[in-house]
């Protein structure tokens, strides 16, 4: 069966941490750093990449349009 | 599967449109604003319309969108933006416009430009973000802010019988013949952008139809001005500006599709 595999890269330079994201994520892969950027914000990462179907449920939310996402199918 | 094998072009599913530039927003972290420019601007270089499209900026915080939107833009006074509007479809009535306006610009000093566009029913599209507060200026009591509501200029909520009670600018041009979809949105969840979107991509076609005035309100937050966080400012949007300004069509096609009162 196919499946599909999903990973984000957030700008971390321009992220400002608000956790929009994090709350939309269905799967619960975003977290906010405890480093912060240049700016001062705790920015949004990977904390668990594994759970990540690349939906863009994200990036879609994301008011600073920092989140790009990327999709593959796996066959397995 | 390793990441990098995940990150590809060919993998690509999402990326920031090219229509917004890559200035770093002005917005404080979590506003709506930054979400109702950019679905805004995806709509427009989704159907083709970059080059014919003309947009108005308001006065608030979104004063700076001709910096974001990177499309023809035009600044306009506080509450203008219909009245320039104007202006610009009947100078060029084949070009695309919009105006992008928050409700202090909008709901309260452009009252009379925004009713007597929707009333001559002028070809424009009008984004209207609706976050019951004038954010710019510090957080001060807007036409829309809530009954009982705090703001920098009502401490105490807003007292409906002294400051009377919240305008509802968008069901009251619904009434307008000159209006022909008005609806309202929101932004702080996906399934609520995919449905904000879906409503201007309806409202963009609509204009070059030439079909007459389209308003879409998108209920946004103002974390800043309401002193939350923005998760939970979008929490206390959902629970409180909901009820007052709750979501969905109020006419399509000139035809008013729900209740009003
Ligand atoms: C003629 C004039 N009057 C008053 C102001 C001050 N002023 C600037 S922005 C603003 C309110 C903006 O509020 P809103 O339209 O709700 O936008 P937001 O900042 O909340 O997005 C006011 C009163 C002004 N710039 N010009
Ligand atoms: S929504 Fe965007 S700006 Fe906010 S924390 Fe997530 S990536 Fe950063
Ligand atoms: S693409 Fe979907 S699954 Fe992946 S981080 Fe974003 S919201 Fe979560
Ligand atoms: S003051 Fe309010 S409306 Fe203005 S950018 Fe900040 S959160 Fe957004």
């Amino acid at each position: 069966m196919a499946k599909v595999k999903g990973a984000i890269v957030v700008d971390t330079v321009k992220c400002k941490g608000c956790g929009v994201c994090v709350v939309a994520c269905p799967t619960q892969v975003i977290d906010l750093a405890k480093e912060v950027n240049g700016k001062g914000y705790h920015y949004a990462y990977m904390e668990n990449p594994d759970a990540c179907t690349g939906c863009s449920s994200c990036s879609i939310v994301c008011p600073d349009g920092v989140i790009t996402v990327y999709r593959v199918k796996v066959e397995n | 599967m390793d990441i990098k094998d995940i990150i590809k072009p060919e993998n690509l599913v999402y990326k920031k449109t090219e229509l917004m530039t890559d200035n770093v927003l002005s917005y404080c972290p979590g506003c709506g604003h930054g979400t109702a420019h950019r679905i805004a601007m995806e709509v427009i270089e989704e159907m083709g319309l970059t080059e014919d499209t003309i947009g108005v900026a308001p006065v608030g915080c979104s004063v700076l969108a001709y910096d974001f939107m990177n499309i023809d833009m035009q600044q306009a006074s506080h509450g203008r933006a219909p009245a320039v509007a104007t202006g610009i479809i009947r100078t060029w009535p084949d070009k695309i416009v919009f105006t992008y306006q928050g409700d202090g610009d909008l709901a309260a000093i452009g009252t009379a430009e925004t009713i007597h566009a929707c009333n001559r029913g002028e070809n424009i599209v009008i984004i209207f973000v609706n976050n019951g507060i004038y954010g710019m200026t510090g957080g001060q009591m807007a036409p829309t802010t809530l009954p009982n509501m705090k703001s920098s200029t009502s401490p105490f909520g807003r007292d409906v019988e002294t400051m009377g009670a919240p305008l509802k600018m968008t069901e009251l041009v619904a009434l307008l013949p000159g209006t022909n979809f008005v609806t309202r949105h929101a932004v702080h969840s996906p399934g609520h952008v995919r449905k904000a979107k879906k409503a201007l991509r309806k409202a963009f076609q609509n204009v070059k139809d030439k079909k007459g005035t389209q308003l879409i309100e998108i209920v946004s937050n103002c974390n800043s001005g309401w002193k939350m966080t923005p998760v939970d400012s979008n929490e206390w949007m959902v629970e409180n500006m909901f009820p007052f300004y709750p979501l969905g069509d109020i006419k399509v096609d000139g035809k008013i599709v729900k209740e009003l009162h």
